[in-house]
């Protein structure tokens, strides 16, 4: 079927041709003029980049405009080629570069095109396209400057990557980050898989996260499929989301205090997070919560035991958590480390589409459980708390704060859990090709997922796109002019993942 | 602060909660490793954590090691932060080619006698990202493997009674 071209919703002033079967929203086939006009719509800040990614003829993007809606436009590629968006649009660079990598297309006009996630190491198969050669990092000159490479083996257990730093005296003049040392291949991996091995691979592609992935997958592969959740599948889904958030909160602020040697901070919060686990275990039979949320509902309903083990979590954070902030604020030696320490300017997080704490203690008010209201958030009360400085202390108390809320909806679920089954059926033949996007609020900022099935619902492409594409970037610029000392707590205080973005 | 250390000092220890049947067993483990963990090399045993593409699941379970529950340390067993000063390395992940090369250093970088434990079903079999373009798969294709802990990730238990098993008598000494 054709259509005639129309207005994008949210966009006003750019026309595409509206492609069948998108949903929530209409995916836009765009021609060049109106990929750059939208490309320029983002560096004139009137909407913020949600994802960039391709399959075998096309390059997508996914946009948050501010009437509270997701747009997705389309290019074809042509000849191989189409127009950079990081030429426009810096934020979108590694994004392009790795489109590069793994579909071959050209952007043209990228200001770096250096390769990304592919380090020319994987044999035969797929793409492997450049031959094994020494990565260049940006040059450095300047009197009495000298550099530092770390990784990709670090010293903690933490996952692995290269920065190279580097310093005049003790002072950082540049991070350079180089990333991609767990690329796995899971956007491969999906090709051809059925929803729930789909579902398997995605709650997989950052363990940390793996419930706010499986969230997003099962909203992208709900709006394809248009199933109708069930309220309580809903709920439920709202509740792990929730437990995963506290366990990663409570666990990063140990980790940030403990990078200034407050062990203290850190036995305490690690004990709670511990609770917090096995509480999760209690609830819904996995401590990290793998797997129990798939297209169409949830895997396992909470039972009794599971309720009172939730709630005696609760009365315990109710009890412990004033402690542990008073413990944090009347500490001057720890102040004294994260206060003006790694300041992201509101300016960088707002470009930058910046998610989560990293974008919200810089003053970016976004948050996906309000701005994109989805179930079960759309029937709750809560508020997304903000800071405006940007430094390492923002970081962590805003961690602190949104413990309450996370608490608070908790509670309100539990209290009102709806009655009913835990999932819906899922049709096997849909007879036609459907597509669809889900986003979840995960801990770390949205989690976003792009899913595009056959026939008979095989995945034929599916994209997850991890919040820390668009905060690593800014990590480097945060810690400039830092000390080298700092650089590890100002890195624990942004927590970016690396597997989900290295996918 | 000095209140909320009082009160830690006058609190029960977390590392000895009320038994369930889940911490029964755990503990079991703790104090037959603690006993072989002596026996066999003295007072102490240095691990040394290696991520070669894991999805994170299986770090964020190893350092629940670390926390008051299952406190490590008091077997003389801990992370340390240099391969050159470990004993022991626990390897997660299905080995991504683009990893593979700093496995392989950190394993050569690591004095001998030295055991490779397995951790998680990626390190294990290649788990769910066996087949990959971008993956070797299992670490033993890439090192030799003294023992596997599966799970996925395997919970903080499994992996103190897969280092017990470790260091069970009968084990041959890994040379490397
Ligand atoms: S075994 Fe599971 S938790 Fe561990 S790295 Fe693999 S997918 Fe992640």
């Amino acid at each position: 079927m054709t259509h005639a071209s129309n207005e994008i919703a949210g966009i006003p002033g750019v026309y595409g041709t509206p492609v069948d079967n998108h949903a929530p929203c209409t995916r836009h086939r765009v021609d060049h003029m109106g990929w750059i006009t939208v490309c320029d719509v983002l560096e004139q800040g009137r909407a913020d980049l949600m994802g960039l990614w391709a399959d075998a003829s096309e390059v997508h993007m996914a946009l948050f405009v501010q009437s509270e809606r997701i747009a997705v436009v389309s290019i074809s590629v042509e000849g191989g080629e189409y127009p950079s968006v990081s030429r426009r649009h810096l934020p979108s660079l590694r994004l392009e570069r790795a489109i590069a990598d793994l579909f071959g297309h050209k952007p043209v006009g990228m200001p770096d095109p250096r390769p990304w996630l592919d380090h020319g190491r994987w044999p035969g198969k797929r793409r492997s396209t450049k031959p094994a050669q020494p990565y260049v990092f940006l040059p450095t000159k300047g009197e009495g400057v000298h550099q530092i490479p770390v990784g990709p083996v670090h010293a903690g257990i933490i996952e692995p990557g290269h920065f190279r730093f580097t310093a005049n005296g003790e002072t950082i003049v540049r991070l350079e980050e180089r990333l991609g040392y767990t690329h796995k291949g899971v956007e491969s991996l999906m090709e051809g898989a059925d929803l729930d091995r789909g579902a398997r691979i995605c709650g997989r592609v950052c363990g940390d996260s793996t419930v706010a992935y499986a969230i997003a997958y099962a909203r992208a592969a709900e709006a394809a499929l248009g199933l109708e959740v069930p309220e309580r599948a809903h709920a439920l889904r709202g509740v792990m989301a929730e437990l995963e958030r506290i366990a990663n909160h409570i666990g990063d602020i140990g980790a940030i205090c403990n990078d200034a040697a407050f062990v203290l901070m850190l036995a305490h919060c690690g004990a709670l997070r511990e609770r917090t686990l096995r509480a999760a275990d209690a609830a819904f039979g996995h401590r990290l919560m793998m797997d129990r949320v798939m297209p169409g509902g949830v895997r396992a309903d909470l039972t009794p035991r599971g309720e009172d083990a939730i709630a005696e979590l609760l009365i315990r954070f109710d009890a412990e958590l004033p402690r542990l902030m008073e413990l944090y604020d009347d500490t001057a030696s720890i102040k004294e480390r994260t206060s003006t320490t790694g300041i992201l300017s509101a300016d960088l997080a707002r470009r930058f589409a910046a998610g989560g704490v990293v974008g919200r203690a810089s003053g970016r008010d976004f948050d996906a459980r309000r701005d994109l209201a989805y179930p079960p958030y759309d029937r709750l009360d809560f508020t997304v708390p903000q800071i405006n400085s940007g430094d390492v202390n923002a970081r962590v108390w805003l961690r602190f704060e949104e413990l309450w809320q996370s608490i608070s909806l908790i509670r309100q679920i539990v209290a009102d859990l709806p009655p009913g089954p835990i999932a819906c059926g899922i049709p096997t033949q849909i007879g036609e090709i459907r597509e669809g996007c889900g986003v979840a609020e995960g801990f770390r900022g949205d989690v976003f997922v792009w899913l595009r099935l056959d026939t008979d619902t095989r995945i034929l492409r599916c994209h997850p796109r991890d919040p820390s594409w668009f905060q690593w970037p800014l990590l480097e610029a945060a810690i400039e002019d830092n000390i080298v000392a700092d650089f590890p707590i100002c890195n624990k205080s942004f927590n970016c993942s690396y597997s989900g973005p290295d996918l | 602060m000095r209140t909320l250390i009082a009160r830690s000092l006058f609190s029960k220890p977390l590392t000895v909660p009320a038994p369930t049947a889940d911490e029964a067993s755990c503990r079991d483990v703790a104090a037959a490793l603690n006993h072989r963990a002596r026996q066999r090399l003295g007072r102490s045993l240095a691990i040394r954590a290696i991520d070669a593409g894991s999805c994170n699941g299986c770090e964020l379970e190893m350092h629940a090691l670390n926390n008051a529950f299952y406190d490590l340390e008091r077997f003389g067993l801990r992370f340390v932060a240099s391969p050159r000063h470990a004993d022991v390395l626990m390897v997660t992940g299905p080995v991504t080619w683009n990893m593979r090369e700093a496995v392989e250093r950190t394993f050569a970088a690591t004095p001998a006698p030295k055991w490779v434990v397995a951790v998680g079903e990626c390190a294990c079999t290649g788990g769910i990202f066996a087949g990959s373009y971008a993956c070797v798969g299992a670490v033993e294709a890439v090192l030799p493997v003294d023992l596997r802990i599966p799970g996925c990730p395997p919970t903080p238990t499994a992996m103190l009674q897969g280092l017990l098993a470790l260091l069970a008598p009968t084990k041959p000494v890994a040379t490397g």
